[in-house]
């Protein structure tokens, strides 16, 4: 719910007197408001909530978030089909992640 | 994540557990409010990491958690009547009412639509003019300005057939109920960074003042929750008790103005209830009188309706950092994020969800092994 994700604006335009944005996020693309953040200008990154731009964030910071977020799937969750971890599957089980019960390995590498 | 090679940067994790270890002179427990936050560490094994001395304690700071019954009960009413396009964020759908969720109500024809943004319900109101179609608006100071900004869209684009089902609630009362409670074992708190993104910092140096704890605002991964912790330990360690950024790429003192300007006309201060706690004064945003017909619950009237938790569920205790979600009976075998009896098993913010998700494995090989080593 809180999880924003840092995106960089590819263009701006005037909605039905709404300052809108076209927004990536590594791949994904999506419509952003800009009322929070009038100032950003395409080609700045800033972090997206729900669709609304919240704070600038430096180009550096946002790629490495990025860059995380889609190799924990993070992305697939924010912007996938919303349907898809609400429906049972054939066994009637969620889906669970390659990594679930790694706490193990983390107390060996602690170790 | 199996190893602290695999986090973005090993090096600096290495170098921030050696220096938490290095600090580390007494046992201390921490406080993470953001479920968002709890997710990282317990995929992450950062709890695993850390030395025996930090102990992180799971907050309330899951909105979909916390979100009150009798209101996902209303949503369920006002999401079955067949005048009603009912739009949610995703996270909401499998949350359980008393008996059913948005997915079952779904599923018996009602109209349910999962969106990303607000301003989707808002355009999927502009293209069906004869329908009522309502948002549910729950969430922290994070999701509140882009909902109060929906509203205000509403109002002034004249679209009369939109309304919010309005759920929202503030962190620093959470905080101020948890160190207020008898229980309570928190001795500093890992600030929630995109909260403080729109709100900024203003409300914690006062919380921090009168219950001497520090109060570190921290991102959400992995390497910014070490550095947290980091910081809290070594106020800790060193008896101060002071706000600290340690965000300050997303997070700037004064948060976001505009943010706060929005809240301050869409919304008014209430008190609020939270699943599993309790109401809490002060602690959540109703629609202000200027926008009260927007108000769904005002709209729909949707009252008289026969709550009823299920008696098994401890969610309220691991809301308050007072159990630990393996810890209660129901866990991993009456309570599964497939049959979930309370939110903290479905939402994606949720501790006993990240348990379940992150730690369940290693939990069964621990009972395995207890069980092992009775018999010899």
């Amino acid at each position: 719910m809180c999880l924003a994700v840092p995106g960089k604006v590819l263009g701006i335009e005037d909605r039905d007197g709404t300052r809108m944005a076209t927004v990536d996020f590594g791949g994904v693309v999506k419509e952003v408001c800009l009322e929070y953040l009038p100032d950003l200008q395409v080609g700045e990154y800033a972090i997206v909530h729900v669709g609304f731009a919240l704070q600038r964030l430096d180009e550096d910071s946002a790629r490495k978030t990025l860059e995380l977020f889609e190799t924990l799937g993070l992305l697939q969750e924010e912007f996938g089909d919303p349907w898809e971890p609400a429906e049972p599957d054939a066994n009637g089980r969620t889906e669970q992640p390659a990594d679930a019960g790694d706490g193990a390995a983390a107390q060996e590498a602690k170790r | 994540m199996k190893y602290i090679e695999e986090f973005q940067d090993p090096a600096l994790a290495r170098k921030l557990l050696d220096d938490i270890r290095a600090t580390v002179t007494r046992p201390w427990a921490l406080m993470e409010v953001c479920g968002g936050q709890t997710h990282t560490i317990i995929r992450h094994g950062i709890d695993q990491l850390l030395p025996d001395e930090v102990e992180l304690i799971h907050g309330p700071g899951c909105p979909v958690c916390v979100t009150p019954l009798e209101v996902i009960d209303k949503a369920l009413e006002i999401a079955s009547r067949p005048e009603v396009i009912f739009c949610s964020f995703g996270d909401m759908l499998r949350v359980p009412g008393t008996g059913r969720d948005l997915f079952q109500v779904r599923g018996q024809g009602g109209d349910v639509r999962v969106v990303y943004s607000p301003l989707d319900a808002l355009r999927v109101a502009q293209e069906n003019p004869d329908r009522e179609v309502v948002f549910f608006g729950i969430g922290f100071e994070t999701t509140a300005p882009p909902n109060a900004m929906t509203v205000y869209q509403a109002r002034r684009l004249g679209i009369p057939n939109f309304s919010l089902l309005v759920s929202h609630v503030r962190v620093p009362p959470a905080i101020e109920a948890i160190m207020r409670s008898p229980s309570c074992r928190v001795q500093g708190f890992l600030a929630a960074g995109h909260v403080c993104s729109v709100m900024g910092t203003s409300e914690y140096p006062e919380l921090a003042e009168r219950f001497r704890v520090p109060i570190v605002v921290t991102g959400f991964e992995p390497l910014d929750i070490l550095e947290g912790v980091r910081r809290t330990v070594q106020q800790l360690e060193r008896g101060e008790h002071t706000v600290e950024n340690a965000y300050p790429r997303a997070v700037q003192p004064e948060g976001n103005p505009a943010a706060q300007a929005m809240l301050a006309d869409v919304f008014e201060v209430t008190d609020r209830a939270w699943r599993g706690i309790g109401v809490i004064p002060a602690s959540g945003w109703r629609l202000s009188s200027r926008y009260r017909e927007y108000d769904a619950e005002h709209r729909f009237s949707v009252t008289g309706i026969d709550t009823r938790e299920p008696a098994e569920c401890r969610s309220g205790e691991v809301l308050q950092g007072l159990l630990k979600p393996h810890e209660c009976e129901a866990f991993g075998t009456t309570c599964t994020p497939r049959t979930p009896l309370g939110a903290t098993m479905v939402s994606s913010e949720g501790a006993c969800a990240a348990y379940y998700l992150y730690r369940r494995l290693d939990l069964e090989q621990k009972t395995v092994s207890r069980e092992g080593a009775s018999v010899v």
